[in-house]
C-alpha cells in the first residue's frame, strides 16, 4: 500500500508548481490553467485523506470543488474573452489600468 | 518495492513533468495539453485510491469539458506564441526557483509527520456485495452522502452553476447595436440634465 | 522481483489479456466489414451494385482497402505542427478502442474443452513452480465490470474529442481548423443530450454497472427490455439516444463538418494514407461503441428467449442487435439529407436537451409511482 505521505508530497509538489506558474506566467489563459492545477492538487489531497480515514466526505468535497472549478472556469474564460476584445492582447502586464 | 509503488512513481513523475510543461511552455496549446496530461494522471491516481466515481468525474468534467472550453477559447482567440515584449519584472523570474524550493521544503517538512497513519485495510470489491453503498468510493456511497447529509452544498452548487451560466453568457456576448444605442441615449440624457461644468464657471466669472 | 509478480494477480492479468486479444480482433473484423457493408448497403439503396469484384461478392474488399491505405504516399505538409499532427489520429482511436473492456457480450457460458485446458494449464504451472488454480469450465463473456462502467464509457468518448480538435488545429489550414471546431462543438452539444437521455434507463436499472444493467433485464421470457419499462419514458429516451448517438459519431444527417461538399473534408483534410485510415477506423469504432451501448441499455444486451438453457444464444442475440443498429446507421445514411450547421446546433440545444430533461422528470415520477 502506498503510504499517505507520498500522495501528500505529490499534492504539495503540484500545488507549488501551480503557485510558481501563477507568478511567472504572462499569458492570462496559461495563468488560469495554473490556478486549475492548484485546485487539482488539493483534490488529490482530499481524496487521499478520504481513503485513509475511510470516510466518503472527502470525495463529496472533491465533487463540489470540481463543480465550483467548472463554474469558475466558465466565468473566468468569459472575462478573458471580453478582456481580449477590448485590449487585443492577452499579456497580464498590459492590463494594469481600469480605463483602456 | 511493490507494483503499486512503481505505478505511483510512474504516474507521479509523468504528472510532475506535465505540470512543469504547463508553467513553462510558451504556446498556450502546449500548456493545455500539459494540463490535460496532469488531469489524466490524477484520475489514474484517484483509481488507486478507490475513488472510482471521482476518477470518472475528473475525466468527464475536468478533462472532457473544462479543458475543451480552454482549448476552444485558445483557438477562437487565435493566440500565437507569446513574444515577451514588455517584461517589466524580469527579476521575479530569477527569484522563482529558490522560492519554489523553499516552499516545497516547508510543505514536505510538515507532510513527513503524517507517517503515523496506519495503512488502511483493502476494501472489498463492490461487485460482489449486496450493499454497494457501504463500500467507499462507489456511486451509491457518494449518492447516499450527497443526498442525505450534504444536500445543502449540493443545492447551493446548483445555484452557483446557474449563476455561472447566466454570468458567462452575459460577459461573452458581443455588443449589439441596441445596446450601443441605448448607452448613447442614456449618455445624451445625462448631459441634457447636468450641463457641462464650463457654462457655470463662465457665468460665475461674468 | 518475485514479490513484484505475486503482488498482482498474474492469472487475472494474463486471462484478461487473452480475452482482450480475442475481443479486439473481433472488433477489428467488425470495423473492417462495416466499411464493406456500408458500401454494399448504400449501393442497394441507391439502386446500383457495390464492390463485388475482390473475392466472392467482394468480401475481401476491406483487405484491399487496407493495402491501398498502406501503400499510399504519406504526405506531411510543411507548415503543420508535426508532433500534434501525428498524435491526433492516435488520440482519437485509442480511447474509442479502450471502451471495449466494458462490453457485456454474453452471459456466463460453458467453454467447450474448458476443463481439459484448465487442468493442462494447471499442470504446466505446477511444473514451472507456480501454484495456479485455473478454472476454465465457464467463462464470463465480458472483460471486466466496473461499478461505474457507464461513466467510464462517457469519459472515454469525451476524451476522443481532443483528437479532432488537435487534428484540425495542427493542420494549419483554415478549413481544417473550422471543421475541427465545428465537429467538436457538435460532439460536445450532443454528448449532453446523450448522457441525460440515459438517466431514464438508470432510474429503472438502479446501477451504473453495464453487466448488472443487462442482468436486470431478464424476465418476461427474455423480453423485459429497458425500452419498454417506465412507459413512455423508455421510448422517449431511446429516441433521444438514437438521434444524439448519430450526431455524436458525426454521421449523416449530422456530418456537415466532414461532408465532401463543405469545408473540403473538415478536420481530416490534410491527412493521407495511414493516418486518415486511423481517423476512419476511429469513426467506425465509435459507431460500434454507441450501438453496443444502445443494445445494452435499451434492448436488453444478450437477453432473449431460451438464453438460460443455451447460454451461447446470448452471444448470438447480442451480435444480432448490434448489427441491427449498425445497419440502421447505414440505412439512415442512404435515406436522409444532411442538416445545416446552425440547424444542427439549434436542434441539439433547443429541442433535444429540454426533451431529455423533461424525460428525466417523467421517468422519476413514473419511477416513484411504479418502482
Amino acid at each position: 500500500m502506498v503510504p499517505l505521505s507520498w500522495y501528500l508530497a505529490l499534492s504539495a509538489v503540484l500545488f507549488t508548481i501551480g503557485v510558481v506558474g501563477v507568478l511567472i506566467q504572462r499569458n492570462v489563459i496559461a495563468l488560469f490553467m495554473c490556478i486549475e492545477l492548484m485546485l487539482n492538487a488539493v483534490n488529490l489531497s482530499l481524496v487521499a485523506f478520504s481513503r485513509f480515514h475511510n470516510d466518503v466526505t472527502g470525495q463529496l468535497f472533491v465533487f463540489i470543488v470540481m463543480a465550483v472549478a467548472a463554474a469558475e472556469a466558465a466565468v473566468g474564460l468569459a472575462i478573458i474573452i471580453s478582456l481580449f476584445r477590448n485590449r487585443e492582447t492577452l499579456n497580464v502586464d498590459e492590463a494594469d489600468l481600469l480605463k483602456l | 518495492m511493490e507494483f503499486a509503488h512503481i505505478l505511483f512513481l510512474a504516474l507521479a513523475s509523468l504528472a510532475v513533468v506535465a505540470a512543469f510543461n504547463v508553467i513553462l511552455q510558451r504556446n498556450p496549446i502546449y500548456n493545455a495539453i500539459g494540463l490535460i496530461t496532469v488531469l489524466c494522471c490524477l484520475a489514474a491516481l484517484f483509481l488507486t485510491l478507490n475513488a472510482q466515481f471521482i476518477s470518472a468525474m475528473q475525466i468527464i468534467v475536468y478533462a472532457g469539458a473544462i479543458m475543451v472550453l480552454f482549448v476552444f477559447v485558445i483557438m477562437l482567440l487565435n493566440i500565437r506564441s507569446e513574444e515577451s515584449v514588455t517584461d517589466r519584472q524580469k527579476y521575479l523570474k530569477w527569484l522563482a526557483a529558490p522560492l519554489f524550493l523553499a516552499l516545497l521544503g516547508e510543505v514536505i517538512a510538515v507532510v513527513r509527520h503524517v507517517e503515523r497513519f496506519q495503512p488502511p485495510a483493502p476494501l472489498p470489491s463492490a461487485n460482489t456485495m449486496n450493499n454497494p453503498e457501504a463500500v467507499l468510493g462507489t456511486v451509491e456511497s457518494i449518492a447516499h452522502g450527497m443526498f442525505t447529509d450534504y444536500v445543502l452544498p449540493f443545492e447551493a452548487t446548483s445555484v452557483l452553476i446557474l449563476m455561472a451560466i447566466v454570468g458567462s453568457m452575459l460577459l461573452a456576448r458581443r455588443e449589439k447595436k441596441e445596446d450601443i444605442e441605448r448607452i448613447e441615449q442614456a449618455l445624451a440624457a445625462q448631459e441634457a440634465e447636468q450641463p457641462i461644468v464650463e457654462d457655470s464657471e463662465e457665468e460665475v466669472a461674468a | 522481483m518475485s514479490s513484484l509478480f505475486n503482488s498482482i494477480d498474474l492469472q487475472y492479468v494474463i486471462g484478461s489479456l487473452v480475452k482482450i486479444a480475442v475481443f479486439w480482433i473481433f472488433l477489428m473484423l467488425v470495423v473492417a466489414y462495416m466499411v464493406y457493408a456500408e458500401r454494399r448497403v448504400l449501393a442497394v439503396i441507391q439502386n446500383r451494385l457495390g464492390p463485388n469484384r475482390v473475392g466472392w461478392q467482394g468480401l475481401l474488399q476491406p483487405f484491399a482497402d487496407l493495402i491501398k491505405f498502406i501503400f499510399k504516399e504519406d504526405i506531411i505538409p510543411l507548415a503543420v505542427n508535426k508532433w500534434l499532427y501525428i498524435a491526433a489520429p492516435v488520440v482519437v482511436l485509442i480511447p474509442a478502442m479502450m471502451v471495449l473492456i466494458v462490453y457485456p457480450f454474453g452471459p456466463e457460458v460453458p467453454l467447450p474443452f474448458g476443463a481439459e485446458i484448465g487442468s493442462a494449464l494447471n499442470s504446466l504451472g505446477s511444473s514451472l513452480g507456480f501454484d495456479w488454480s485455473i478454472n476454465l469450465t465457464t467463462i464470463n463473456l465480458y472483460i471486466t465490470n466496473f461499478n461505474v462502467g457507464l461513466l467510464y464509457v462517457f469519459a472515454l468518448t469525451g476524451l476522443g474529442i481532443y483528437g479532432i480538435v488537435i487534428g484540425g488545429w495542427s493542420s494549419n489550414s483554415k478549413y481544417s481548423l473550422l471543421g475541427g471546431l465545428r465537429s467538436s462543438a457538435q460532439m460536445i452539444s450532443y454528448e449532453l443530450a446523450l448522457s441525460l437521455s440515459v438517466v431514464a434507463v438508470l432510474i429503472q436499472a438502479g446501477t451504473l454497472d453495464l453487466v448488472k444493467i443487462v442482468e436486470g433485464q431478464s424476465g418476461w421470457f427474455g423480453l423485459k427490455w429497458n425500452i419498454l419499462m417506465l412507459f413512455p419514458a423508455g421510448l422517449i429516451a431511446f429516441g433521444i439516444y438514437l438521434v444524439s448517438a448519430i450526431a455524436e459519431t458525426n454521421r449523416v444527417p449530422f456530418d456537415l463538418p466532414e461532408a465532401e461538399t463543405e469545408l473540403v473534408a473538415g478536420f481530416h483534410t490534410e491527412y493521407s494514407s495511414l493516418k486518415f485510415a486511423l481517423f476512419f477506423m476511429a469513426e467506425y469504432v465509435n459507431m460500434t461503441t454507441v450501438s453496443v451501448l444502445a443494445t445494452t441499455l435499451f434492448l436488453g444486451g444478450w437477453q432473449g428467449p431460451f438464453v438460460d438453457r443455451y447460454p451461447w444464444l446470448g452471444l448470438l442475440y447480442f451480435l444480432l442487435k448490434v448489427f441491427f443498429f449498425l445497419f440502421l446507421y447505414i440505412w439512415v445514411r442512404g435515406t436522409l439529407p444532411r442538416f445545416r450547421y446552425d440547424q444542427l446546433m439549434n436542434f441539439g440545444w433547443k429541442v433535444l436537451l429540454p426533451t431529455a430533461l423533461f424525460n428525466i422528470i417523467l421517468a422519476s415520477v413514473l419511477g416513484v409511482l411504479f418502482l
